[in-house]
């Protein structure tokens, strides 16, 4: 009873908008993760415009990571057009981002089952070599060292 | 920027033997550092010297730009938890609150308290009673109630389960959140303080190896495939590691200058292949030097 009462009170306490989640084997970059679950969540609605995002403290105190980091993912949500950062309130959503309808989804799978990956079987890929193939090719994209340097 | 230790070719040896060598550091203020290396690699030392418990034998550390280790000052704005968290093990939790109290200038009482309180550790319970998890959260909580500029703790995971360590992990972190305090903790694996820290000092062998932010060790480190011998004409490059092939050799570089990035075909690696790179080298350099010993 009194756990469950305690359990409560820090639940009240600490709840917010959205709570972030990390995985740390994906080899992704923490504060990319946070910047994808945010753009992730206001893609299924769960975050809407106006709504706050946790506070850097309070991303810490629950997943333990260097506070830089969320910092890092905060500025990047912002430069992305999502979030804004108000001095002294916190940081807001701001925008929704570019939303993907099903029809555009299943578009893209069908254009790459039927393009990309018939090709790279004809050319006798295996499923292990696709895959190393597109995360290799997934993390130029990402990598902000390559892309400054491929522009 | 600002430094909150920096040291000039600091050298520590016991009875002739060196634990540390030309050791130069520099940490900017705010940073929170993971001290890694493999036991006996000289954390400890570098430390012991930090917090001013122990003087060197030879170079010049510096606190926030010009406080000496040990120094009066230097000790109100340094906490220090020396390994496994020593603790009175007789004395009760709010004893131990009373007399870091009594003993130091600057004491909140209040965080300590609502800490302790938070982490549902009774206040009347001895501290030899506590588990070990719980022991490592009093030496923090009290450690920080000093408000320190800088917090010095050594391998404080290292007798912690997984659920412990991510407890201990989320207290340092939200205080870190709060405050301007920087953080140097040593441990013997990169992986478990990865996600919290964001500077490293790689030492081996009582060297450091590596002191830097990890966004830019990162971002100077490579992993080049090519012909074993295609690297020698470039000089922009330090081999860490290479792996060879006799056709095909495998490369872990680290770039000097960033901006003259060669025209090679390079990947990123990840922080602990890059870790593992520098201890491997230094396990061969150590072997080669025992040989010629020999």
């Amino acid at each position: 009873m009194s756990i469950n009462k305690a359990a409560r009170a820090a639940n009240q306490a600490l709840i917010s908008v959205i709570s972030f989640s990390l995985d740390l084997q994906s080899g992704v970059p923490t504060y990319l993760q946070l910047v994808q679950q945010v753009e992730a969540a206001l893609s299924l609605g769960y975050l809407v415009e106006g709504d706050q995002l946790p506070t850097v403290k309070d991303v810490v105190s629950s997943v333990a990571i260097n506070p830089n980091t969320v910092l890092k993912a905060y500025r990047e949500l912002e430069s992305r057009g999502i979030a804004e950062g108000r001095p002294g309130v916190g940081t807001f959503i701001i925008a929704s981002p570019h939303v993907i309808t099903s029809d555009k989804m299943s578009a893209l799978r069908k254009s790459l089952i039927s393009g990309w990956l018939r090709e790279a079987k004809k050319a006798g890929l295996s499923q292990a070599a696709i895959v190393a193939l597109f995360n290799s090719a997934i993390g130029e994209i990402a990598s902000p060292n390559k892309t400054s340097k491929n522009s | 920027m600002l430094s909150v230790v920096s040291s000039t070719n600091l050298a520590k040896s016991y009875q002739g033997k060196l634990a540390l060598k030309d050791c130069t550091i520099d940490v900017p203020v705010g940073a929170v550092v993971a001290l890694v290396g493999p036991n006996g690699a000289g954390k400890t030392t570098l430390l012991d010297i930090v917090a001013g418990l122990l003087p060197a034998t030879f170079g010049d550390v510096r606190l926030f730009e010009n406080v000496i280790p040990g120094s009066l000052e230097s000790l109100q704005r340094v906490s220090f938890v020396a390994q496994n968290s020593p603790l009175y093990q007789n004395m009760t939790v709010i004893d131990a609150v009373r007399l870091t109290e009594s003993l130091n200038v600057i004491f909140d009482r209040e965080y300590a308290l609502t800490r302790l309180q938070k982490l549902q550790i009774s206040l009347k319970r001895r501290i030899g009673k506590l588990s070990g998890g719980q022991q490592a959260q009093v030496a923090l909580t009290l450690a920080i109630a000093r408000h320190p500029d800088l917090l010095l703790l050594d391998e404080p995971l290292s007798s912690l389960d997984s659920l412990a360590r991510q407890q201990f992990l989320s207290e340092l972190m939200t205080s870190v959140a709060t405050t301007s305090m920087s953080v140097i903790f040593s441990s013997h694996s990169i992986y478990e303080l990865e996600k919290v820290c964001d500077y490293l000092i790689l030492v081996v062998g009582g060297e450091v190896q590596l002191c830097d932010s990890l966004d830019r060790i990162v971002e100077s480190h490579r992993m080049i495939a090519c012909a074993p011998g295609e690297l020698d004409d470039y000089s922009d490059i330090e081999i860490i590691e290479r792996k060879l092939g006799t056709r095909f050799s495998t490369h872990l570089i680290k770039v000097k200058n960033l901006l003259s990035r060669s025209a090679l075909e390079s990947h990123p690696t990840s922080l602990e292949n890059i870790v593992l790179a520098y201890l491997r080298r230094a396990q061969e350099v150590e072997a080669l030097n025992a040989s010629v010993k020999l």
